[in-house]
């Protein structure tokens, strides 16, 4: 596979109806399996800018290209096939409540129309290794907060899609499980998947020293490129009061029910 | 397909939609009645016009002289059988025309108690080609008092009158059929409000709008379908039975009730493109919203 853009994002303005811009003049691209981490303050316009890479919004101004395709004059019954090369692994989740944990997970693949014994298969065996083997048929209002997490990333994953973008996916999870999810990106990125994760979570991001993109006001200030892990540290230096600050505040509803799997298999089996 | 057995959205559980069958059931019992109605009218004037069309009916008004009356009639009889296209003519015995006016003048009035008119019932070969003004100047150059009556200016306001009925009915149905699509679209509307977060989230995740639009679809059919089954079986009856109230007034003026294969061919068709139309409706409520989504 070569070396391709995934997206490009050329001086993107966002604006809501008449309010200010959310963003102003955003411009960066993505290599083919290249691993982000999409930091800023909340308000910033993190949740903003990954709607417009997975497609939920517009651009008021500026070119967004995905996989290739030019989003503005790529006709309407295109978007979807676009949309299928995308995981997403949403900040509430957005489970669909009245469907199991195994229907929630298989949704893209049915979409996409695929087998149904497939399906099963496939589903079967992510479900197995995101430790939610006994909870297929359990519906998300009775999973606790960081099983629906799992589920709302196994969703992400299922297809394994080209692009891959969390916002906030550690937010509901202890530090154990935050790390072993962020392994299955990382092992999903591994195989070409490339990968956008906004968060708050400093530690997180200072562990795994992947390449930092901040969100300062609407405005994408730093692009750290791969090997320039310099700006990221330094911004992560001039945040730390402020990181501390958010560890503090998730500390507090980090009342997580998550139990302790035994070590599931390993990744590659359903991969 | 997969799609049709197992539904991604909660529609079957929508309360907003429970009410949807019986709608469409009143509906269909209305179309069941009108188009019954429709069906009836046509038979009859198809009757009318079978038992009438063709014929007509020359008059020679009474005077005062009994001779010259029998005169008149041998000159009329003359002319008749003088024209051609006439395939059989008849004057009609005193005997009969006083059964004909019994029920205006009573059992006890004996015929000579009034002058009554000749009458002869002429029945023609072709109608087409039968030249009615021709025969009309003839007749009444010879007899003055000789008259024509065709029944057609008769019958043609009668069936007008029927067609008048039929319009009415048919747009009794147009109606019905645009308010079971409004229902439809009230409902379809409701549906993609209540579950707007998940077909958001079926969107995001790369369903296509025919994917979405089909769940709908499926879900309309079966609700549509059942409102038609419960309208025709609530309705069929009914129908029969005014059927069989209008038969026992003995009437043959009323519409007769009498249905072949495609009469009820058609009463079948009724669940099924109610169903139909609820289907497209559903189906194109839900791409003309989604269209609005990136």
């Amino acid at each position: 596979m070569s070396k391709g853009n995934i997206t490009r994002f050329e001086n993107v303005g966002l604006r809501y109806g008449l309010g200010p811009e959310v963003l102003r003049d955003v411009t960066f691209s993505l290599d083919q399996g290249s691993f982000h981490f999409l930091v800023g303050e909340s308000g910033a316009g993190k949740s903003s800018l990954l709607k417009l890479m997975y497609l939920a919004l517009k651009p008021s101004r500026g070119l967004i290209s995905l996989f290739g395709c030019d989003i503005a004059t790529t006709p309407r019954p295109e978007l979807p096939a676009l949309r299928r090369q995308i995981g997403v692994v949403f900040q509430e989740f957005r489970l669909l409540e009245h469907l199991s944990t195994f229907d929630n997970v298989a949704l893209p693949l049915r979409v996409a129309g695929i087998r149904e014994q497939d399906v099963t298969r496939h589903v079967t065996e992510l479900l197995e290794w995101v430790g939610l083997k006994d909870h297929m048929k359990s519906r998300p209002p009775t999973l606790s907060g960081g099983q629906q997490q799992r589920v709302s990333i196994a969703r992400a994953v299922i297809a394994r899609p080209r692009l891959l973008l969390a916002d906030e996916p550690t937010g509901n999870v202890d530090d154990r499980m935050a790390l072993r999810l962020m392994h299955l990106f990382e092992e999903l990125n591994r195989l070409g998947t490339t990968i956008v994760v906004a968060t708050h979570n400093m530690a997180l991001v200072d562990s795994l020293g992947h390449p930092v993109m901040r969100l300062d006001a609407g405005a994408m200030s730093v692009v750290a490129g791969s090997g320039n892990k310099s700006a990221a540290r330094e911004w992560r230096e001039s945040r730390e009061s402020a990181a501390a600050q958010a560890r503090a505040r998730r500390g507090r509803i980090r009342e997580d029910n998550d139990e302790t799997d035994a070590d599931p298999p390993g990744i590659e089996n359903f991969l | 397909m997969l799609g049709v057995k197992r539904s991604d959205l909660p529609l079957d559980q929508d309360a907003h939609s429970r009410f949807l069958p019986w709608l469409i059931a009143f509906m269909v019992f209305l179309a069941v009645l009108a188009i019954g109605g429709i069906l009836a009218l046509n038979a009859t004037a198809a009757r009318w016009d079978q038992g009438v069309g063709g014929t007509l009916t020359v008059q020679i008004a009474a005077t005062e002289d009994a001779r010259a009356d029998q005169n008149n009639l041998q000159e009329v009889l003359n002319v008749i059988a003088a024209q051609s296209g006439i395939e059989r003519y008849t004057v009609i015995d005193e005997d009969r025309m006083m059964a004909l006016l019994s029920p205006w003048l009573g059992e006890s009035a004996k015929a000579g108690d009034l002058p009554l008119p000749k009458l002869i019932d002429v029945g023609l070969a072709d109608e087409a080609q039968f030249d009615l003004k021709a025969f009309t100047r003839a007749l009444q150059l010879r007899v003055p008092e000789a008259s024509v009556d065709d029944h057609r200016v008769w019958l043609q306001r009668l069936v007008k009158l029927i067609r008048t009925v039929q319009l009415i009915a048919l747009s009794i149905l147009f109606f019905i059929a645009l308010a079971t699509v409004g229902t439809v679209v009230f409902t379809t509307r409701t549906g993609l409000a209540v579950h707007k977060e998940a077909i958001e989230v079926l969107h995001l995740i790369g369903a296509q709008d025919s994917y979405i639009a089909g769940q709908f679809a499926g879900r309309a059919m079966m609700l549509g379908l059942k409102g038609g089954l419960i309208g025709i079986v609530l309705g069929l009856p009914a129908l029969l039975a005014v059927g069989y109230l209008a038969e026992s007034l003995q009437d043959a003026a009323l519409p007769e009730l009498a249905f072949g294969i495609g009469e009820w061919a058609l009463f079948a068709a009724i669940p099924i493109s109610v169903a139909a139309l609820a289907t497209t409706t559903a189906r194109r409520t839900v791409l003309r919203s989604l269209a609005r989504m990136l």
